[in-house]
């Protein structure tokens, strides 16, 4: 099976250069490409053979930066984890936009400022009393499979925004936190390591947080990743509510070993971990 | 930093209705919009006309005259039915869902995805058959036996 | 924390209203399948209202489901609206118009289960 199938398709994309344009217009080019071709290949050939100003942004052309996220064919995804042919309509077209909920910068290039700050919001980092970075050097934290299993899905989200295009709650409310925010949230909540539950039902137990989430589900579907955020804000409301109810109680509660974990030898030939190259200091 | 234009590309209301891929979920999130509207606009009409019956027979028995007619009978009457049973029956699983305890417990994402949505989806399922069904009884009652 | 509460208590109330109103909509809507409290005649004629309206049973559960229905229901408007960008200051108006309104709606329901309740035993005597 050497043979190569060409394919001719036309792409519909939206154009919008900031200096020029009032409004965003759809051009259409008819380009070659070969089966099996992405839809980031497809805008790739059109920049080499026939307009060099059409603007997107990518980077890693794998499905793990979260650079390429564009409407493709009217749904949210990532244009180098998509083939041409999955998302043909009408038999040759494909047609490419920028993520909506997000204002345009130009092209296919969407400003995901507000998704950033929002992720920044919720504080995704372990919070320990204290704030200390690491209030004992030397020492580790220790976690169960078990306890890792309550978070570790969440952890692959790449920040790529397609949860938040399609999410119909932040389509019409830009204050909502929004799936990858509170998603977020709940993957340190549910870190045994954490003990900033506190601060961030503060943050993401309000008026435009974890409650504007009705369960449509579509975050979970579109998400390139299976991070299924729909799952967290779930699960993060029934942390906020039970411990409301006062059913449950948070607290950080790994436990940390003292010094070398007891009984357990250093392997042959595993070096010493460095020495501390920067000074302790309290987070803020 | 020079300020530069930019285009709006928020979907707005048109979100409610497009942008994701369309899983069940999302049209019972819709229907689920819809009827509560619906029964919020019966309820507090409900609630006024029924203050009638403080003022004695003949005031209800006016109010229900008003009410009775075959609009009311066999329009109004069985979709207020209809949107409360396909409310509750529906808020029911997002009760469940909503606090956690339908959506499954976090795996490891295996590609195909299988999500919360697919763990919840027999609830699903379910409460939409028992729907039906009351609403298949709610029918015989209302168009079925005559008055 | 206030949201917290908030919510918690709109969903309490759902399943609340799912019993009572359930019960309500088998009595007033299958009165002519099933026949419960409705006098052998039709569930609205003024002798079933009469009849029901003279339980305390009724009285109770009629205010209390007045009450969770409006709650419920207000928040669950009052969700939609905070979903379509109406602006901090009308969120603000909203939940003052929303808890003014609903008070004198449930001020009016419980005048009236209150009235015809005392009116329907004073007739029986």
């Amino acid at each position: 099976m050497s043979e190569t199938r060409i394919l001719e398709v036309v792409y519909r994309v939206r154009r919008f250069h900031p200096e020029k344009d009032e409004k965003p217009y759809w051009q259409e080019y008819t380009i070659q490409v070969e089966k099996g071709a992405t839809v980031l290949d497809g805008l790739h050939r059109i920049r080499e053979t026939t307009d060099p100003t059409l603007s997107y942004r990518y980077s890693c052309r794998m499905g793990v930066c979260g650079s390429c996220g564009m409407l493709i064919s009217g749904k949210p995804r990532l244009a180098c984890n998509t083939q041409i042919e999955e998302v043909l309509i009408q038999g040759n077209l494909v047609t490419v936009a920028p993520l909506p909920n997000f204002d345009v910068v130009k092209d296919l290039v969407p400003d995901l400022a507000p998704l950033f700050e929002k992720h920044r919001a919720v504080r995704p980092h372990i919070l320990r009393e204290g704030d200390a970075l690491d209030p004992e050097p030397g020492t580790e934290w220790l976690q169960t499979p078990q306890e890792l299993d309550r978070y570790v899905q969440f952890t692959y989200c790449i920040r790529c925004g397609l949860c938040m295009v399609a999410c119909p709650t932040f389509a019409t409310d830009p204050e909502y936190l929004g799936p990858m925010p509170l998603a977020q949230a709940y993957r340190y909540i549910a870190d045994s390591r954490d003990g900033g539950f506190e601060t961030r039902r503060e943050i993401a137990g309000t008026a435009h947080g974890a409650y504007r989430c009705h369960y449509a589900g579509e975050c979970s579907n579109v998400c390139p990743k299976g991070v299924d955020p729909a799952r967290a804000i779930q699960l993060l409301k029934r942390e906020f509510v039970l411990s409301y109810l006062k059913v449950i109680r948070h607290r950080g509660k790994a436990s940390r070993s003292e010094g070398p974990i007891a009984g357990a030898e250093r392997k042959a030939g595993v070096p010493e971990a460095p020495a501390y190259t920067i000074e302790q200091k309290p987070l803020t | 930093m020079v300020e530069r234009k930019r285009y709006d590309n928020r979907l707005g209301f048109w979100g409610w209705l497009g942008g994701g891929r369309w899983g069940f979920e999302r049209y019972v999130y819709t229907l689920h919009r819809v009827t509560g509207l619906g029964l919020l606009g019966y309820f507090l009409l409900h609630i006024l006309l029924t203050t009638s019956r403080a003022f004695g027979e003949p005031a209800w028995t006016a109010w229900m005259d008003r009410v009775s007619g075959p609009v009311f009978r066999y329009v109004f009457e069985p979709l207020v039915f209809a949107a409360f049973v396909i409310h509750g029956m529906n808020g029911i699983r997002l009760i469940l869902v909503e606090l956690g305890f339908a959506v499954g417990k976090p795996e490891d994402p295996v590609y195909p995805y299988r999500t919360s949505l697919n763990k919840q989806r027999p609830l699903l399922v379910a409460v939409m058959i028992a729907a039906g069904v009351v609403l298949a009884i709610g029918g015989v009652d209302f168009f079925g036996m005559g008055h | 924390m206030k949201e917290t509460r908030n919510w918690t208590w709109h969903i309490v109330a759902g399943a609340f209203i799912f019993v009572f109103l359930g019960l309500h909509m088998i009595v007033m809507h299958l009165d002519d399948v099933v026949g419960l409290f409705t006098s052998g005649v039709g569930a609205t004629d003024w002798e079933s209202v009469l009849g029901r309206s003279r339980m305390s049973f009724f009285a109770v559960t009629y205010v209390l489901l007045l009450g969770a229905a409006l709650y419920h229901g207000l928040f669950g408007l009052r969700s939609i609206l905070f979903e379509s960008n109406v602006g901090r200051a009308w969120q603000k108006a909203i939940n003052v118009l929303f808890w003014l309104g609903g008070l004198c709606l449930f001020a009016v329901g419980v005048f009236q289960a209150v009235t015809t309740f005392l009116h329907a035993n004073a007739a029986v005597g």
